[in-house]
């Protein structure tokens, strides 16, 4: 993530009360009253209790929490499908609470486009019509919203199915469809509701996969409403975590594993945590290809090309680590016209042992950029953990657990 | 004892009618002679035609929107009535209950959606309509002779009022049965109120509200018979004139009559919806 990043969204003392006498609970609220509390002496629920965050341009910001802990009345506010009851939501620094209905119409139209865990297709309209929705409310011409609908088709990968209805689909199609239908109108802003709460977990790790993708292409600001941990950790470039209607930890995923703010987020993230169970050697990547001692640097560069890598690690004979080369040094030894590598031969970050927890990776991987090297008791190399394997690793052996327990 | 007054009900509400009978008196006297006309031509028209074609017509129509059963139903039916010499009265039922339900839609539709998208509307109509379901049929006769006067009018006005409920509270319950993401779907793009109802919301009522009416269509018929007593002609008229003279026979064949009218309208209605519900999804 670059650092200097603009804010598309600022979250400021957002509450949302539901009920006819939100002054009664809003007055408990700034005294510190919890939700139970507030709904048992006013019967006012507590949708979202003062919660403030920053969604940052083009990253998908995950909103996280179990059932009850206020994500969707959260998320629900941000176009304001839910009247916020206090506080401020900017959108490109304008805020959007202020706006009268036909402003918000507007709002609604060019900024946003939503995802809902039940797909929502409308089950009167072809895909095509579905898709065309957002664009039709605008008053699009038909011609052009065709158009851009089976552009939003082929993007989800359903071109061909645009005379179909919703309920010839399977799920995981249809929620493409809902996908479409977002994409379609071009929006800055994509909500995603539980997008894939529904499917079931194979589809759903293609569809997590495919968004990744997607998203790399278009650069959408996404705020994904989910209550799993590994679909969090998987897509969140950063994540809320969410408790009782107020905001425990925001962070990245590593930051929320390895430094939980609250005892809450231990107690959830050790729940559905496998960090302390599972070990290096279950999440690291095998090594697509390393350097020997007695190679040259136009060997190892020309690895390195082969591979697309800007480090390789280097063995002796009998596979013991020795050390790495980056790229850098190498094309600078080869200009050097120099024979060997041993002077370029630079220390790897700390080797672990194949039976090391995932959790004490966290450091290591936050301090260096370069690859976490795994050697057994004899200081072989034997495989390699990188940031990506290290999340990547971490969904897939949950999704296969819960995959199992599916079957 | 202490003598406590009779509350003077009866006379408040003669005093209510008689003040908005001399109002309108104009008016209904106005609508009483368009109407009376219209009923009237209607009627000549459609007996205008031999009774075998306009049976072969109906059945043809039966069969395009319901089926071959019903078509061969309506056939056998039709021609069971031409045969006891119930064709004309058969036809002056028919159009009155054609009016009543299409006066009772016209009305009904726009109210069961006032009442659906808002609670105050809600709470206004519904309760009126409890009274209204639950009031003797037979009361809604007493008011429509001073509007209208005794005949046909009169027979469909009371049987407006009888047979709209349905329509009301199905419209009603037909929008408000819609999914709520669907509708949350249609604000989050950004739609605005009709958009959302003319889009979303009335589409997927449909199947809800084409079953209301055919709940009018048969409380019509019910009403459209109780209002021979009224002056209106058709079957009622029939079975009237059977229980003044005392003759069992021809009132049920009458009432037979009523029946099979009943059902050709019933399976007409049915498959109307069907292919309504099948356009729309």
């Amino acid at each position: 993530m670059p650092a200097e990043q603009s804010v598309k969204i600022a979250v400021r003392g957002l509450t949302k009360i539901f009920g006819d006498e939100p002054e009664k609970a809003l007055e408990l609220l700034a005294q510190g009253a919890d939700k139970k509390t507030i709904h048992e002496r006013t019967r006012q629920t507590v949708g979202v209790a003062d919660v403030s965050f920053d969604v940052y341009e083009g990253e998908i910001l995950v909103i996280m929490g179990l059932s009850g802990s206020g994500k969707s009345s959260l998320i629900r506010c941000l176009n304001r499908l839910n009247e916020p009851t206090r506080g401020e939501i900017l959108i490109d620094g304008e805020d959007i609470v202020g706006l009268d209905h036909h402003q918000l119409l507007e709002t609604r139209r060019r900024k946003f486009g939503m995802v809902f865990q039940h797909f929502a297709l409308f089950p009167h309209r072809t895909i095509r019509e579905n898709v065309e929705y957002g664009l039709e409310i605008q008053g699009v011409a038909p011609e052009v919203r065709a158009e851009k609908a089976l552009t939003a088709l082929r993007q989800v990968g359903l071109e061909g199915w645009e005379d179909s209805h919703p309920d010839q689909l399977s799920g995981g199609m249809q929620q493409r469809v809902g996908l479409a239908r977002a994409l379609a109108v071009d929006p800055d802003v994509l909500l995603m509701d539980e997008a894939f709460s529904a499917l079931d977990p194979l589809i759903r790790r293609d569809m997590q996969q495919e968004l990744v993708e997607l998203q790399n292409r278009l650069k959408k600001t996404i705020v994904f409403i989910t209550h799993d941990l590994d679909e969090a950790l998987y897509l969140g470039n950063r994540i809320v975590l969410m408790k009782d209607a107020r905001i425990e930890q925001v962070g990245s995923g590593e930051e929320i594993l390895s430094d939980p703010a609250t005892a809450y987020v231990e107690r959830f993230v050790a729940e559905v945590d496998k960090t302390k169970v599972l070990t290096a050697g279950a999440v690291m990547h095998r090594l697509r290809s390393v350097g020997y001692l007695s190679d040259g640097p136009r060997t190892v560069l020309r690895k390195m090309d082969e591979q697309n890598l800007n480090a390789l690690f280097v063995v002796s004979g009998d596979f013991k680590l020795q050390g790495m080369v980056r790229d850098e040094a190498a094309i600078a030894a080869v200009q050097r016209g120099e024979r060997s590598i041993e002077a370029i031969l630079e220390p790897t970050v700390d080797p672990v042992s194949p039976d090391t927890p995932v959790r004490d990776l966290f450091a290591p991987l936050a301090e260096s950029p370069m690859p976490t090297p795994v050697v057994d008791d004899e200081g072989k190399l034997k495989g390699q953990v990188v940031r990506a394997s290290l999340l990547q690793g971490l969904a897939e052996n949950t999704n296969s657990d819960s995959v199992e327990e599916a079957a | 004892m202490i003598e406590i007054p009779r509350l003077p009900l009866s006379d408040w509400i003669d005093a209510g009618l008689d003040a908005l009978t001399d109002q309108f008196a104009t008016a209904t006297k106005v609508v009483s002679d368009i109407m009376e006309t219209g009923i009237e031509g209607a009627v000549d028209g459609l007996m205008w035609l031999p009774p075998w074609l306009s049976i072969l017509l109906f059945a043809a129509l039966s069969w395009r929107l319901a089926g071959v059963k019903t078509a061969i139903g309506t056939l056998v039916g039709f021609l069971l009535l031409w045969n006891l010499g119930l064709w004309e009265p058969t036809l002056q039922t028919l159009v009155l209950v054609i009016i009543a339900t299409l006066i009772a839609v016209l009305i009904g539709a726009p109210l069961g959606i006032l009442a659906a998208l808002s609670q105050t509307a809600y709470r206004i109509i519904f309760p009126v309509l409890d009274f209204m379901q639950t009031m003797p049929a037979f009361v809604y006769l007493i008011p429509a002779i001073p509007f209208f006067g005794l005949g046909p009018v009169a027979a469909v006005f009371s049987t407006v009022i009888f047979a709209m409920p349905p329509a009301i509270r199905l419209t009603t319950l037909g929008i408000r049965q819609v999914p709520t993401d669907l509708v949350e779907a249609a604000d989050a793009f950004g739609s605005t109120r009709w958009q959302k109802l003319r889009k979303v919301q009335l589409p997927l009522a449909i199947p809800t509200i084409m079953a209301g009416i055919n709940q009018t269509i048969m409380l019509a018929l019910s009403m459209v018979v109780i209002a021979a007593m009224i002056g209106a002609q058709g079957l009622g008229g029939e079975v009237w004139r059977a229980i003044q003279r005392n003759e069992a026979g021809m009132g049920f064949e009458a009432g037979i009559a009523v029946v099979i009218l009943a059902m050709v309208l019933d399976r007409l209605t049915q498959g109307i919806t069907r292919d309504v519900r099948q356009a729309s999804s």
